[in-house]
């Protein structure tokens, strides 16, 4: 079981950092198939959030068949999202370590790679939707 | 669906004082609905006269199809917590739910004291004892007790310290999430109505400058940043709430269903504080210069 937190400062609507949270668990494998989401009484009591929002979250966990409901029963994991392999997670993650460590060299302080990392990021994103 | 609230041209004069004045709106039912404006918006009378607290000096106001509190069926339909929680100092906890018993047709006791006890109160105790948090439970749980259709709130936590406001607003989801009941919730307090309500209603001097699902709101409010620029050069579909401009950069908070498809503006969501603060300067603004808004 895992427990929802809600950032209310960040500007992201709680359904999305529900969903954005049971996708992390899934991806970190935090959560694995069959494993039951918290019910929508339990977070509403917890997090004292509007049901229509964890109904919402869950409605769309369900809609990427990620969960299935079971009427009476509660919300279940289907599927998980940790699916690539660590055999390539392991030289993605060496070749960005090797860049980090270019950045730094260049004289880059942490904040202005973030920034570098985004907005490449967010460019390339937009390529590949135009 | 019947409206929760609905009310035409509905006015409240005191003396020669409107606190509200010809104010038409609609609140949906089976919803959790947050009423937000500025002090003297008439919030307070707004909801007062949904209760049949106060009856109206002009206009019209229905609450579930039917008069406020014009019948006995009518009062037990609608739950009321009014600003600051009032209980009767005196009275034992106890007796506050003997009353409840008599007054409400409705009432389930069983409800009520099993709510009470989950608080650890002792129903003994009399109400002027109780800290706010409790005050505040006890109000919710009268509230509840009768099983209405409709529960109004009027900044119900505003006093409360954050661990006392968390746990009142718990108690509330809790029972929306049980009981199929519509909520109309009136709040200074941005943050909690992002947690706990599903649509908003921004009222600033009687008028409704925004209402809608908080979900829309927020996928059609964007922060536009970029070069410095004129915001009527924008394209027709977006509509700015509020631009501010130093002598390079422009920065407008802009309504649109619409992709924001220029590369030159940097687009961030809003947080619905800041959206709130703007439809509310933006009215302001509008009363206190209404010639330059014809343009």
């Amino acid at each position: 079981m895992i427990e929802f937190h809600l950032d209310t400062g960040s500007g992201v609507s709680p359904y999305l950092q529900i969903v954005h949270q049971v996708r992390q668990a899934l991806r970190l494998g935090l959560l694995s198939e069959g494993d039951q989401l918290p019910t929508v009484k339990e977070v509403v009591a917890r997090l004292a959030i509007n049901p229509n929002t964890v109904l919402k979250a869950y409605r769309e966990l369900e809609h990427d068949e990620l969960v299935a409901g079971r009427p009476g029963i509660g919300t279940f994991v289907t599927r998980t999202l940790s699916d690539a392999p660590m055999a390539q997670l392991g030289p993605l993650r060496h070749d960005l370590q090797r860049w980090l460590g270019k950045a730094r060299l260049a004289g880059l302080d942490d904040e202005s790679i973030e920034a570098l990392f985004v907005d490449t990021f967010r460019a390339s994103t937009e390529e590949g939707v135009a | 669906m019947t409206p929760a609230v609905e009310t035409a041209g509905l006015g409240k004069r005191y003396g020669n004082r409107w606190a509200l004045s010809d104010c038409t709106l609609s609140i949906p039912p089976a919803r959790v609905v947050g009423l937000v404006g500025p002090n003297g918006a008439g919030k307070t009378t707004l909801l007062s006269l949904a209760v049949g607290l106060l009856s109206p000096t002009s206009g019209s106001i229905n609450v579930l199809g039917a008069e406020p509190a014009s019948t006995a069926r009518q009062m037990s339909r609608v739950g009321f917590v009014a600003q600051d929680t009032p209980l009767y100092s005196n009275l034992s906890i106890a007796d506050h739910l003997q009353l409840g018993a008599h007054l409400n047709p409705g009432w389930d006791n069983h409800l009520a004291q099993g709510r009470l006890e989950r608080l650890d109160l002792d129903l003994g105790q009399p109400a002027g004892s109780l800290s706010g948090g409790q005050r505040a439970q006890v109000a919710l749980t009268l509230a509840i007790a009768k099983h209405p259709e409709l529960l109004i709130l009027d900044e119900p936590v505003a006093r409360l310290d954050p661990l006392a406001r968390r746990e009142f607003l718990q108690v509330l989801m809790e029972t929306v999430a049980e009981e199929q009941v519509s909520v109309v919730l009136s709040s200074h307090l941005v943050a909690d109505l992002e947690r706990v309500c599903d649509y908003l209603v921004v009222l600033v001097a009687s008028l409704v400058q925004v209402d809608g699902e908080i979900e829309k709101l927020r996928a059609s409010h964007f922060r536009l940043t970029g070069p410095r620029r004129d915001p009527g050069s924008l394209p027709k579909n977006q509509r700015v709430i509020e631009a501010s401009h130093t002598d390079r950069q422009t920065t407008l908070l802009v309504c649109t269903e619409e992709p924001i498809l220029d590369p030159a503006w940097t687009v961030e969501p809003i947080r619905l504080e800041d959206l709130v603060l703007a439809y509310m300067r933006q009215a302001r603004e509008a009363r206190t210069a209404p010639l330059l808004r014809q343009s």
